[in-house]
């Protein structure tokens, strides 16, 4: 097994108070089972979290800064779509 | 979330760190009353278990940079870590009980060989250099981890609170060491044809040392309901260690045991050539600057 035959992986940590799994950083694993141990060992080390996700980063497909202005733009004036013209009640969280 | 690590904080008044919060002192409100048994062997039996931590983790530290992938090398360094907050609990311990003024540097930085009674199985050089390789390492990781949880599972239920509450942390974390290494043991077997050659042969290496850690010391045995006998967790490692190498496709080694020397081991301080050199690293720089804080 050479080291270039490992894949890369990204990790999602979920924090103890965390609602969602938030992208932590990368590492290399031979397979899936060690890449979350591998990410156990190097993302969780100071106590941050109660859960784990890796996927392979070859499984993702990502948005390209060359479409950001079509992709993002369209949305930069259409405020209306925040809930901002209503009250909102003091003990909904999560918003 | 704009951050990531804000998702990673506990949410509270330490914002000093930018993630990670919530951590809690190893024994936190642990009863420290010495029980009523011989004060020798309970300092003893402290120091076996801690010395066995201190100098396995001494070992494991020796990868340190030079592991075959990063994320390995940070995985042994977790294990070293955890081993050595199992050494400075328990040597404390020890120094407690003692009585005479040490403390836990005094037991580790300033003890000679012979006063040393970890088994020889942490001692001994299984790489990273020419000592040994990486499958010698996962092997030993294997025997030593399983050997200690079922060790420590039975030692939950002593009479002395404190190795108790070392006990109580220390399963946890001997069970993700032991995971670790049958995850290695699987991966090396199944690998390729050299991966398995290794791994058989790091077996063959370590297993040697096997049966001295299931003999029961006097030590052990003057403190009933304080100290566990060995003996007892043979059985469970013994089947722990089948159920990973049936899972591998490896047979049980068969070598020949490292013999005692006049019915001393590791336990009497009687050590094999390598312990002396891993103490040289380990103590020169408290030894020649004695007092020195940094």
């Amino acid at each position: 097994m050479t080291k270039s035959s490992w894949p890369l992986y990204e990790v999602f940590v979920r924090g103890k108070r965390g609602l969602n799994h938030v992208h932590v950083g990368s590492l290399h694993a031979p397979d899936d089972e060690m890449a979350l141990r591998n990410a156990r060992d190097l993302y969780t080390r100071r106590n941050e979290g109660v859960s784990i996700w890796v996927v392979k980063a070859e499984a993702i497909t990502a948005s390209s800064p060359d479409e950001k202005d079509p992709f993002f733009a369209p949305s930069g004036d259409k405020v209306y779509r925040h809930p901002t013209f209503y009250a909102i009640p003091e003990d909904v969280p999560h918003l | 979330m704009d951050n990531a690590y804000d998702g990673l904080t506990d949410a509270g008044e330490e914002k000093h760190w930018a993630f990670g919060t919530g951590f809690t002192a190893a024994l936190a409100g642990v009863d420290r009353a010495i029980p009523d048994a011989d004060r020798d062997s309970l300092t003893a039996y402290c120091l076996m278990l801690g010395d066995d931590a201190l100098i396995y983790s001494q070992r494991l530290a020796e990868w340190c940079s030079r592991a075959p992938e990063l994320e390995e090398d940070v995985a042994l360094a977790n294990i070293a870590l955890d081993l050595l907050g199992q050494a400075r609990l328990l040597l404390s311990r020890a120094a407690e009980i003692e009585g005479v003024g040490r403390d836990e540097d005094a037991l580790a930085y300033l003890r000679d060989e012979r006063e040393f009674r970890n088994v020889r199985l942490a001692e001994i050089d299984c790489g990273p250099g020419p000592g040994g390789d990486f499958g010698t390492t996962i092997a030993r990781l294997l025997i030593f981890s399983t050997w200690r949880l079922a060790v420590f599972q039975r030692l939950v239920t002593s009479a002395d609170p404190v190795l108790a509450a070392v006990a109580a942390k220390g399963i946890k974390e001997l069970a993700y060491h032991r995971d670790h290494a049958a995850q290695w043991v699987l991966r090396l077997a199944g690998g390729t044809e050299y991966s398995r050659e290794r791994i058989v042969a790091g077996l063959d290496r370590v297993w040697a040392f096997t049966e001295e850690l299931f003999a029961t010391h006097r030590v052990e045995a003057a403190l009933p309901g304080i100290a566990v006998d060995p003996a007892s967790a043979r059985a469970e490692f013994d089947q722990v260690i089948d159920t990973v190498l049936n899972a591998a496709g490896l047979d049980r080694p068969q070598v020949k045991q490292v013999a005692a020397l006049a019915g001393q081991a590791g336990r009497d301080g009687v050590h094999t050539a390598a312990m002396g050199f891993l103490l040289a690293e380990l103590q020169h720089i408290a030894r020649s600057m004695p007092g020195a804080r940094w």
